[in-house]
């Protein structure tokens, strides 16, 4: 069997409130295959986005460790982390975080400037990106002149422009209607089995999880 | 799409908003301009001064008068090139508004000590040669519209009486600080006239203006011209024209230094402004630095976005305020009677401050912003609700 992709290996996490240490996950140990969509789910405070933001570099475990293409990024320096995280991840937020003063273009332009690619090439890659989630008409239109669907669809634009390793997703539904929402699932469908995409995606969403080839359930921290 | 594109649309985000802190910036900006113009046009009579003049008045106050007699012996010390005097003669021009400098002066030396002052030979000769003519400056000249040959008529307050002068020449400033708005007469005629109606009053100058040949001895002649007249009834006081231009302006010390201090009161004002401005938009948009935290970009990045886009607010603040200050001054020079001020413009200094000023607002709004965003936690700032 090939090696994970993405090794969760005993991580712990708390956080304080005041004086008190509230402990979010437990001992977490999770292998994500290259290609795999995970699926976390669990109720609200289980951990799950937590343990998704520790996968993607942008927090950090209290205990353990997390490999990601056989890096410990908890070893990297924030620096490098930030830019590890340019160059393996591409987020999908559940409320789309589209800057509203920039187009679709221009959003999805945005990881593209923290790489040594030419303005031509930038705009190919941006296109290809928008092309991909259906979005070829709406280049020059702001967040505001679409509809929510469409500004997710944006957002995953951004999300795969850089072409990733990895694809993370939190509630990428959680604020669509159930149209828009089968469409943004099929779009990940599709990254993951025509592109190859391993994606990890939180969801509460049953009809979302369908989707994913492995679910995992969270509960008070602890894997269930 | 570059960054700076990112910050003009970041700072073009609330229209209005940025519109009515550059506009409130802009206000500042010319407060402070107007302000520090008046202040600079106070002290401008310094600038005017020459480093070969030396001024002789009444030791205890220029106020007092001093005898015409000394006039020989001040000319016998030695390094004195010219010696020449000057009597404020003060009265009314039609109307009290109408304020500019009148002085009687001494007709043969009066142009060889102020060389700046450039008049038409042709025309020195008329008035050296008629006992009521007068010179008049060109801006005040220009401001009443006075010609050669035009009878000036005033009241005399200081002089009393009904007091008539023929315009018999008009002198040009030589430098641009040169003032032009003065009036020069005879200070003989004013002396006949008080021979005829108060005899005690004859024979007194105002005070001296001693041109020397070597600026290097200004100290020593000085001593040596208030050694002369030192425990007689009218002891001396003489400096440079500079150190006494100085004594004059130090009178409005308070006036000046209170001016000083609100316009930079001011600047304080402006930088909570624009402070607050800045910190609202940084609030605003804490979500959005998350997300590009998230995607990669450097607390660099960050202070490249809010620094820059300060300093842009800051920078449009700074050009329309000195855009509007220029015709605002001109205004001003425009209304003010010709002779409060010898001329009034804005100095390079005033624009360079005010730049600066502006500049400096930019960099302290950026601050706060900057620390807020830069320490923030992006779990926090993608938490966070505005």
């Amino acid at each position: 069997m090939a090696q994970a992709i993405i090794q969760v290996q005993g991580v712990s996490k708390s956080y304080w409130r005041d004086s008190f240490e509230v402990p979010v996950l437990k001992d977490i140990s999770i292998d994500v295959q290259d290609g795999e969509f995970l699926c976390l789910m669990g109720p609200s405070g289980s951990g799950k986005t937590t343990l998704l933001n520790l996968i993607a570099g942008i927090d950090r475990p209290g205990m353990g460790k997390i490999l990601v293409g056989g890096t410990d990024i908890g070893s990297l320096s924030e620096t490098a982390l930030a830019k590890w995280r340019s160059q393996h991840v591409g987020f999908v937020f559940q409320f789309y975080n589209l800057l509203p003063v920039l187009t679709a273009f221009e959003n999805v332009e945005l990881p593209l400037l923290l790489t040594p690619l030419s303005k031509a090439e930038r705009r190919k890659h941006v296109e290809l990106a928008l092309d991909v989630v259906g979005l070829s008409d709406r280049v020059h239109h702001y967040p505001k002149q679409l509809s929510g669907g469409q500004e997710q669809r944006v957002a995953i634009a951004r999300a795969i422009v850089t072409d990733p390793t990895l694809l993370v997703a939190d509630e990428p539904t959680g604020d669509l209607d159930k149209h828009s929402a089968e469409e943004i699932m099929i779009l990940l469908e599709r990254l993951n089995k025509e592109f190859k995409k391993t994606i990890v995606m939180v969801t509460h969403d049953p009809r979302a999880a369908e989707k994913a080839t492995v679910t995992h359930h969270l509960d008070k921290g602890e894997l269930s | 799409m570059r960054i700076f594109k990112l910050i003009y649309k970041n700072a073009l985000r609330h229209k209005l908003r940025t519109a009515l802190t550059v506009l409130g910036m802009a206000i500042a900006v010319m407060a402070f301009g107007v302000l520090r113009t008046v202040v600079d046009m106070y002290y401008a009579g310094i600038d005017a001064t020459a480093v070969n003049r030396l001024i002789t008045r009444q030791a205890v106050s220029y106020i007092f008068t001093l005898p015409y007699s000394y006039r020989d012996q001040i000319a016998k010390v030695p390094g004195v090139e010219t010696v020449s005097f000057a009597n404020w003669f003060g009265g009314t021009y039609i109307d009290k508004k109408n304020f500019f400098a009148r002085m009687g002066v001494d007709a043969e030396t009066i142009f060889d000590v102020y060389p700046e002052y450039v008049l038409p030979p042709k025309e020195y000769e008329t008035f050296k040669s008629e006992r009521n003519a007068c010179v008049v400056g060109s801006e005040l000249a220009k401001q009443y519209r006075f010609k050669i040959g035009d009878i000036i008529s005033m009241d005399g307050d200081i002089y009393p009486g009904p007091w008539s002068f023929v315009v018999r020449g008009i002198y040009y400033p030589r430098d641009k600080v040169t003032d032009a708005t003065q009036m020069f007469f005879h200070w003989q005629y004013i002396d006949e006239r008080m021979k005829q109606d108060m005899p005690g009053r004859t024979g007194q100058v105002g005070w001296y203006i001693i041109k020397i040949k070597d600026p290097s001895q200004a100290a020593a002649i000085s001593e040596q011209v208030d050694a002369l007249f030192k425990n007689s009834s009218n002891e001396t006081k003489t400096e440079t024209e500079r150190a006494f231009t100085q004594g004059f302006i130090n009178g409005f010390s308070s006036l000046l230094n209170a001016m000083n201090a609100v316009s930079f009161i001011i600047i304080g004002i402006i930088m909570l402004v624009l402070g607050n401005t800045m910190i609202m938009s940084a609030r605003e948009r804490t979500r959005e630095y998350a997300v590009l935290k998230t995607l990669g970009f450097s607390g660099g990045h960050l202070f490249g976005l809010i620094f820059g886009e300060s300093m842009l607010i800051s920078a449009f603040g700074a050009v329309a305020g000195l855009l509007i200050t220029y015709p605002f001054v001109a205004g001003i020079e425009a209304k003010m009677p010709k002779g409060f001020f010898p001329y009034f413009f804005i100095t390079p200094q005033t624009v360079i401050l005010a730049g600066a000023a502006a500049l400096t607002i930019g960099v302290l709004a950026s601050i706060f912003p900057l620390q807020r965003a830069l320490r923030m936690k992006i779990v926090d700032g993608l938490r966070f609700i505005g």
